[in-house]
């Protein structure tokens, strides 16, 4: 009775080690956007697919002990919301999307004012919109078209 | 120029299963296969012979900023890409809702009116 | 660093095929699987192309689109439609032929347009002397999507906000319940 939902053991162990090292990477990958190549999109869509394997192996209660489902929308949200809040603050500089934060020495990781933030924006924004919209998929239960027929009936 | 046609070979092989197949899922692919063919006919159109990847690297001399491929349209294929997945995503999720109600993926027999 | 362009024909020659495969298979699966194959290749000529962002984003996109259609349509139906070949389809291909001889003549045989490896770099040129002095950003691209042209990228955030949400809503189970009334299962 110890394996009722999400796969075998073995994938279950493999995935233990392994989700970490790739939420890891995905971090590596958006925040060294502006120096390497990558950037805020290729990083969210991986941790994303962190959190999609989490799911995948364990099953649904499990992923959503991990990242729940109000804190994802929360995070989408506030991610698009950190993006318009840097790109208006620009305002208070000059023009729309001025690069106001201090800028620093190039080559390295705190450098590039607002690019280095907007990719931290777009990476928590891709990441929880991908993660909620695999969720939903994968909790839509197959109904075929006889029992939702009965169901209309009844 | 062989290249480009067969970008748009592959851009109309897109639009065939689009317009010309019964199956829905079908048609999401055909869709599928014309972002590619897009996506992958802008990075051609900015690609230079000889060229490198335009990203700056501490030790570079300044003379090899000229062999830089065009960063302009990577910048737009980028975003391309992720739009494309959204779009997706909404998509397949038309698609269960569409079979959920008729019970089968066949437009044809979807597109009839029910009385 | 040399000539690209027999990497590229064959690449391109295999997503070609890959799609040919993927139209006019009857198994659901396997017309998914080809058109991944088709991703991944474009992913490969991404990287011959000289854009490694671009392979990046398209080989971890690609991944999560195979999960998508498969988790999405696989599960409910997996056999194809039978079609017999009817007479749409074969002029509507014929159209389509000679539509794309027409639009290719039309287009790469007209002056203006640039021959291949040789692009004309106008705006790009301006971009990539100042890249580096006015924005502290090595990755060029980044400093494009988010300094220069910042205002794509909120409009593409945009995008692909609404379509998520559009998605999560179209999935929804149960609909929005007036007061005092019990929700439905």
């Amino acid at each position: 009775m110890n394996q009722q939902t999400g796969m075998t053991l073995i994938v279950k162990t493999v995935t233990d080690f392994v989700v970490g090292f790739i939420v890891l990477f995905g971090a590596y990958i958006v925040l060294y956007g502006h120096i390497t190549p990558g950037g805020g999109f290729a990083g969210g869509v991986i941790i994303a697919c962190a959190f999609i394997l989490l799911m995948l192996a364990h099953g649904r209660d499990v992923a959503y002990s991990k990242l729940g489902e109000r804190t994802a929308s929360v995070l989408d949200s506030s991610g698009a919301l950190a993006f318009l809040v840097i790109a208006w603050a620009g305002v208070a500089g000059g023009y729309f999307f001025l690069n106001i934060l201090p800028k620093g020495t190039p080559f390295r990781l705190l450098s590039s004012g607002t690019i280095l933030a907007n990719n931290i924006a777009i990476g928590l924004k891709v990441s929880s919109s991908l993660f909620l919209v695999f969720a939903a998929l994968a909790v839509f239960r197959k109904r075929s078209f006889r029992a939702f027929l009965e169901d209309d009936l009844s | 120029m062989t290249v480009y046609f067969l970008c748009a070979v592959l851009l109309t092989m897109g639009l065939y299963c689009l317009v010309a197949k019964k199956h829905i899922v079908k048609k999401v692919l055909g869709l599928c296969i014309m972002d590619y063919a897009v996506n992958l006919y802008f990075i051609i159109i900015g690609y230079k012979r000889g060229g490198i990847a335009p990203i700056i690297d501490a030790k570079m001399r300044p003379e090899m900023l000229e062999r830089f491929v065009d960063p302009l349209p990577q910048a737009l294929v980028l975003t391309s890409i992720v739009i494309g997945l959204g779009v997706l995503s909404l998509m397949v999720s038309m698609c269960i809702r569409i079979y959920e109600k008729h019970g089968t993926f066949d437009m044809s027999q979807i597109s009839k009116l029910r009385g | 660093m040399g000539d690209i362009a027999p990497q590229l024909y064959t690449l391109l020659a295999f997503m070609v095929i890959g799609s040919i495969v993927a139209i006019e298979t009857r198994n659901l699966l396997s017309a998914v699987i080809s058109v991944s194959a088709v991703g991944f290749a474009s992913s490969v000529a991404f990287l011959f192309l000289g854009a490694p962002d671009i392979a990046i984003t398209q080989l971890v996109v690609e991944v999560l689109v195979l999960i998508i259609l498969i988790r999405g349509t696989i599960l409910l139906d997996n056999t194809a439609i039978e079609t017999h070949r009817d007479t749409l389809a074969v002029v509507s291909s014929l159209i389509f032929f000679g539509l794309l001889l027409g639009f290719g003549a039309m287009i790469f045989g007209s002056r203006g347009f640039p021959a291949f490896g040789e692009p004309v770099m106008r705006v790009s040129n301006v971009y990539v002397q100042t890249g580096l002095p006015a924005t502290f950003a090595a990755n060029i691209v980044a400093s494009i999507i988010l300094d220069f042209r910042g205002y794509d990228t909120l409009g593409e955030a945009t995008v692909l906000f609404v379509s998520i949400l559009g998605a999560l809503t179209l999935l929804r189970r149960d609909g929005r319940v007036r007061k005092g009334e019990v929700a439905a299962a």
